[in-house]
């Protein structure tokens, strides 16, 4: 499992004291690069893919991969976090869109 | 400490020395009931919680949960609760323990409601059942929820911080000591009153999905144990550890089938289209038959060459299979993005199911320390709640709930007569050696075994001797003998432990922590020379159950004399009437 991320978009949440994603992580597996300033996953091995990262990150900037050993390449899942409640786009391999509104609160 | 190529804070191994009334340790779903609890008790209290994650997404809830898998729905009560736990549990539990959790359940659910849990309700305004005992809740928020109402409570919270031994005085449980996965520091923390709630342990058999793909897993990867071991070293009774959990799921992506199995009525079928549940298994009760038996059947039609096995939703109308995946997104996404990309619908075909590696966990199976109705163990001022608490299977989510408030209440009525006794420092020095010791040993060899060494070779061991999915969970005197030989030689390799970061430090630890577990299960598996839960526990030189012997549990303490590991028996005792065999009797 892993998570990548997007470096367009990372802006390592400077003026967090610790970014959400590296604070969230219950596997501690999220660290920001000090050359580039930007998150990365320690080890893509040890991801659970909860993906609590990808639903915290403030920019939106990590996506959950699943690994090729399980799943071909070129869908995705992307969760859109509001107030009370997420909105999940789900795009499958053959470009085909689907999405779910799901409360929280 | 000495750092090396800054791979670690100059504070590392500097020693934080804190004093709380109430040490909790493990922040996640009996932890921070448990941390609400006490504060309830007992306001004037000081609770700490001590947590290796962040309690906001720790534990078993990260990624969130679709519903409540014990609740008592109208026209249940405790006793009929005790009758099918009983018999999903293949007529051995502690009834006693099973009994006093069911009669909080419906209380701890409430209080959650009222913190903000939606839970679904059905046109009349009760709670939407979901199955005997479930009710469906939009839980994708249920960590930060219960986290949040522990903060607000006022309890101190020490995320990042990985505990590594009690603290024992006179046989007392005096607090624990850890380290900072930030800052490094050595934590030695006072309490009058130490409530465990690590949860179970994952990773000491190999997975089922390797390599890229190997902490795609049913538990918590990060759930490994420490607290069972941390019992086991410091001489605490433990139980049931041979009853290990084997989860049946949905193959390759490992997400659950009691949503398929439950939520949306899909039988299981092998590989000819045959409900094998309902015939070859039906003197066990078919598709309702005990959880062991309901992965066990799916492992016998492999087994016998009628797999694969699948679990058929292809009744569902084209909605139905969209509120199906609505409903994995509240706590397994991934397979929602695993059918998406290998073009599968649900609808149309047929999911494959298997079972997983075997893993050790006191709310589903019973394994964990052996407590009494307050969840105190035999060790002074240590209470268990949750996962790693023995002896009542089928706790889930809110089982580890009621868990976590019994425990709180009888610590915090401890808490407030005890005080804090002196601690002698040559134990303190020798584990703060203990612990910095990979990275002291990468210090100065620069050479080692690394923890992901270590944890791929008992992996290996487990699975090729004590039962793994290699050999159908199925074992024997013989090879469970070879186990522990060479668990005991992996024993022998912890000095050559190396970390390079505390990040490594901490996966040290957890692999240390798993092989003192493991050894206890080998231990525990040799011990019971019977079959009583099939796939959880196969003797295949003692196939059959025998309740003339061995209707009894198996527990275990270590010596603190010899230090030697000491495995026996205690009675099962009944206190509910009925057929222990069937699940209403």
């Amino acid at each position: 499992m892993s998570v990548v991320c997007d470096h367009s978009k990372c802006t390592g949440c400077r003026k967090l004291d610790e970014p959400k994603c590296v604070q969230n992580c219950p596997g501690n597996l999220m660290a920001i690069d000090p050359v580039n300033g930007k998150a990365f996953i320690r080890d893509p091995r040890d991801c659970w893919d909860c993906m609590a990262c990808v639903k915290l990150c403030p920019c939106g900037a990590l996506r959950t991969k699943l690994p090729y050993v399980l799943a071909d390449y070129g869908a995705t899942l992307v969760p859109r976090v509001r107030e009370d409640r997420i909105i999940w786009t789900c795009t499958d391999v053959k470009g085909r869109v689907e999405e779910f509104v799901i409360r929280t609160k | 400490m000495e750092g090396s190529n800054g791979g670690w804070p100059a504070t590392t191994g500097q020693w934080e020395k804190l004093d709380t009334d109430i040490l909790i340790i493990g922040g996640g779903t009996a932890g921070c009931l448990a941390a609400v609890a006490a504060k309830e008790a007992a306001p004037e209290l000081k609770v700490t919680i001590m947590e290796k994650g962040h309690i906001d997404r720790s534990g078993c809830l990260a990624a969130g949960m679709n519903a409540i898998n014990v609740y008592m729905n109208p026209g249940e009560t405790p006793e009929s609760f005790v009758r099918y736990v009983r018999y999903d549990a293949c007529g051995l539990i502690r009834e006693d323990l099973v009994l006093s959790m069911a009669e909080k359940i419906n209380e701890v659910v409430r209080k959650v409601e009222q913190w903000g849990l939606p839970i679904t309700k059905d046109d009349n305004g009760q709670y939407a059942a979901r199955g005997r005992w479930n009710i469906k809740i939009n839980g994708e928020s249920l960590k930060p929820i219960i986290a949040q109402a522990a903060r607000d409570t006022g309890a101190c919270v020490l995320n990042r911080t990985v505990a590594t031994n009690y603290l024992v005085v006179d046989g007392q449980v005096a607090g624990a000591v850890g380290f900072g996965v930030r800052d490094g520091k050595y934590y030695v923390i006072k309490a009058k009153a130490t409530i465990i709630a690590t949860g179970g342990a994952a990773g000491l058999y190999k997975p089922n999905n390797d390599g890229g793909a190997h902490h795609k897993m049913w538990y918590s990867p990060f759930n490994t144990g420490a607290g069972y071991a941390m019992g086991i070293r410091a001489g605490a009774e433990m139980t049931s550890f041979e009853m290990r959990f084997i989860a049946l799921r949905t193959k390759d992506i490992i997400s659950p089938t009691g949503t398929l199995a439950l939520g949306f009525g899909a039988p299981q079928v092998n590989a000819k289209g045959e409900r094998f549940m309902a015939t070859r298994f039906a003197h066990w009760g078919g598709e309702g038959a005990p959880t062991p038996i309901r992965v066990w059947g799916p492992t016998v039609e492999n087994k016998e060459g009628r797999g694969p096995c699948y679990m058929d939703a292809t009744h569902l109308p084209p909605e139905k299979v969209s509120e199906l995946k609505a409903s994995y997104l509240d706590m397994y996404p991934d397979i929602v993005l695993y059918w998406a990309a290998n073009d599968l619908d649900p609808g149309r075909e047929p999911i494959e199911i298997q079972g997983t590696e075997p893993y050790i966990v006191g709310g589903h199976c019973q394994a964990g320390y052996w407590v009494t109705m307050d969840r105190s163990t035999n060790l002074g001022g240590l209470y268990a709640a949750g996962d790693v608490s023995g002896g009542a299977p089928y706790k889930f989510v809110s089982g580890c709930w009621a868990e976590g408030v019994i425990a709180a209440r009888a610590a915090a009525e401890r808490a407030r007569a005890a005080s804090h006794p002196e601690l002698p420092d040559p134990v303190l020095v020798a584990e703060n050696n203990r612990i910095f010791a990979p990275l002291r040993r990468f210090n100065r060899e620069g050479d080692g075994v690394s923890p992901q060494e270590m944890e791929e070779r008992l992996q290996k061991v487990m699975d090729q001797y004590a039962g793994g999915v290699s050999t159908y969970y199925e074992t024997n005197e013989e090879r469970l003998q070879v186990a522990l030989k060479q668990v005991r030689r992996l024993k022998n390799q912890v000095p050559y432990l190396v970390a390079v970061d505390l990040h490594e430090l901490m996966q040290a630890h957890e692999v240390i922590d798993r092989i003192d577990l493991a050894e206890a299960v080998v231990m525990h598996l040799i011990y019971r020379k019977e079959t009583r839960w099939p796939a959880y526990q196969s003797r295949l030189d003692y196939p059959e159950r025998n309740d003339f012997q061995w209707l009894k549990f198996v527990n275990s303490r270590r010596n603190p004399e010899t230090g030697e590991l000491e495995v026996f028996t205690r009675p099962y005792e009944r206190i509910v009437d009925g057929d222990r065999y069937l699940p209403r009797g």
